[in-house]
């Protein structure tokens, strides 16, 4: 069987400087991935290329056996790849439920034809905002949330296009240890509806606690893939994060 | 189609009461006010929906004025309604090609090149010999209107309504379509729009495409309302700031901020016209745009929509 997503010799360069150096990573349908790094190491910068946001110059990315290679990152989406944002980028002027009716009105229902319409949508909006506990603020504004709210809002919205994989790029950083545990078990709950996630994170207790497989960038390239744990005792990584 | 019935209604409603009135002057009034509610949502599809401003509204509305000056230069006996979707064509035209080129760039960037571009449109129509170059062209209109009998300025008037429901169906539609809902993504961050599936490239083309058709609709019935038409005056910046500073004032978020704000400043600019000045019309666009900007926001409608 072959991967779900494929990159392979993934390269890209800001100037002169390499961001990231052929980079070759496989992630199986149905898997949890975590992805981690010391800061600028390129996970973002990975994540970017990968979602077409940014144009990688050499390598390829195949996504359910389809190269991706020159699709613009409206396109990917459609094709099932979802992510989040770092920093929230809620749509600020629109509601809670308009935030998530967006990637409904421009990926399901623009794969189903037209299947979808009228009060099926908002039904689903609602059910998508209910799955991360925002039901009863559907018709808010991003401005009244708080922060762990406004990355639940985040993760609804990249949901809510029903991908098959979703990258979640730090959608834990700040948030107290109670607020972690909630987005763990959020991101474990849609794992086991059948989506892949890859997770990037810098908190080590909620990577252990959510990955069955660990990769490590460091200065663009890519120094360690496998178990957890042992990834975590492997030389180089410990090298990386705690220096000589 | 309930709303377009509605507004056939109140169109019909309007210009039976000008006919009921039969005064000369209040036709002109009504043509100048709904062309600038044609104008200030046209505008408003961009700036207000997509969040793009563009500076270069004359460049559109001449487009179409000048495609009738040219038009009826070679075929006199062409209907206006056909010039005004040749303009229309025209003016929807040049906003693809521009959006095409500009809409790579952001923000006040984008802004900036729409300045530009009204200039380079003017250059050329002032360097066109066949309208007139920079002398002026004149047209000369019928006396009476065809069809519905009367002054012929009653006929325009009945277009330029006609004209105005078509452009505010068609915004109304916009705003609860999926390309509404695009459009505000688009306003709102364009990085997270494309990450949600929204073909952002070609939605800005719509709504170029969209703007500046309307805009040189709007602008493509001006050669007979006027009979002299030179660049100063097709060019002229009263039409630029009031497109703009209509939907600010009204409200940029709905059809009705647009359609409010053209009522509001074009009657108080006419009415400032007779009682004082002919010149003040433009402080009085300027002014209360930068008040409501600073206090208002939302502008009128923005006011009376609740509180979430």
């Amino acid at each position: 069987m072959t991967a779900l997503l494929q990159v392979a010799g993934l390269g890209k360069r800001f100037g002169g400087f390499v961001a990231l150096d052929a980079i070759d990573l496989d992630v199986q349908q149905g898997e949890r991935l975590g992805l981690i790094g010391p800061n600028g190491s390129g996970k973002s910068t990975l994540v970017n290329c990968v979602c077409g946001t940014l144009r990688n110059e050499s390598g390829s990315v195949h996504f359910a056996d389809e190269a991706l290679d020159g699709l613009s990152a409206h396109q990917r989406t459609r094709r099932g790849l979802a992510r989040s944002f770092q920093l929230p980028r809620p749509f600020a002027s629109l509601s809670l439920a308009e935030n998530v009716r967006i990637p409904l009105l421009y990926t399901v229902k623009a794969r189903d034809r037209g299947a979808l319409a009228g009060a099926a949508i908002d039904a689903r909006c609602l059910d998508v905002l209910g799955q991360v506990g925002l039901a009863g603020k559907a018709e808010r504004l991003p401005r009244d949330l708080t922060q762990i709210e406004m990355r639940k809002l985040e993760l609804a919205r990249a949901m809510a296009a029903e991908p098959k994989l979703l990258i979640a790029d730090e959608a834990m950083a700040g948030l107290s240890h109670g607020e972690v545990d909630e987005i763990i078990a959020l991101l474990i709950r849609l794992n086991e509806r059948g989506v892949t996630v890859i997770m990037i994170e810098h908190i080590m207790r909620a990577v252990m606690e959510f990955s069955q497989r660990l990769a490590v960038l460091v200065a663009g390239r890519k120094i360690a893939d496998g178990p957890p744990k042992d990834v975590v005792r492997d030389p180089e990584v410990v090298r990386a994060y705690l220096g000589e | 189609m309930p709303f377009t019935l509605v507004l056939i209604a109140v169109a019909a409603a309007i210009f039976a009461f000008g006919r009921w009135l039969d005064n000369s002057y209040a036709f002109v009034v009504g043509y100048i006010v709904v062309q600038y509610m044609v104008l200030g949502t046209a505008w408003n599809i961009l700036g207000g929906y997509t969040g793009y401003v563009n500076f270069g509204v004359t460049a559109f509305f001449a487009i179409g004025a000048y495609s009738t000056v040219a038009l009826h230069k070679l075929v006199p006996t062409l209907p206006l309604p056909v010039m005004i979707v040749v303009g229309g064509v025209l003016a929807g035209l040049v906003g693809l090609g521009t959006g095409y080129l500009t809409l790579r760039l952001r923000g006040v960037f984008f802004s900036i090149a729409t300045l530009a571009l009204a200039v380079v449109v003017q250059t050329l129509i002032t360097n066109w010999d066949f309208v007139g170059g920079a002398r002026g062209a004149y047209v000369l209109r019928p006396r009476m209107a065809p069809l519905i009998g009367g002054e012929y300025m009653q006929y325009l008037f009945l277009l330029m309504l006609g004209l105005g429901v078509i452009v505010l169906a068609t915004a109304r539609a916009i705003e609860r379509s999926a390309l509404g809902y695009g459009f505000a993504a688009i306003r709102d961050d364009e990085g997270a729009a494309e990450a949600s599936g929204v073909p952002t490239l070609k939605l800005k083309l719509i709504a170029t495409t969209l703007s500046g058709g309307f805009m040189g609709m709007a602008g493509a019935p001006l050669p007979f309302q006027v009979t002299y038409l030179d660049p100063a005056s097709g060019f002229s910046l009263n039409y630029a700031v009031n497109a703009i500073a209509m939907p600010l004032i009204g409200g940029t978020g709905s059809w009705l901020g647009p359609v409010v704000g053209a009522v509001l400043v074009g009657g108080l600019q006419e009415y400032l016209r007779v009682t004082i000045s002919s010149a003040v019309n433009v402080l009085v666009a300027g002014v209360l745009m930068v008040t409501f900007v600073i206090a208002a926001p939302q502008g009128i409608v923005g006011l009376f929509q609740r509180k979430r």
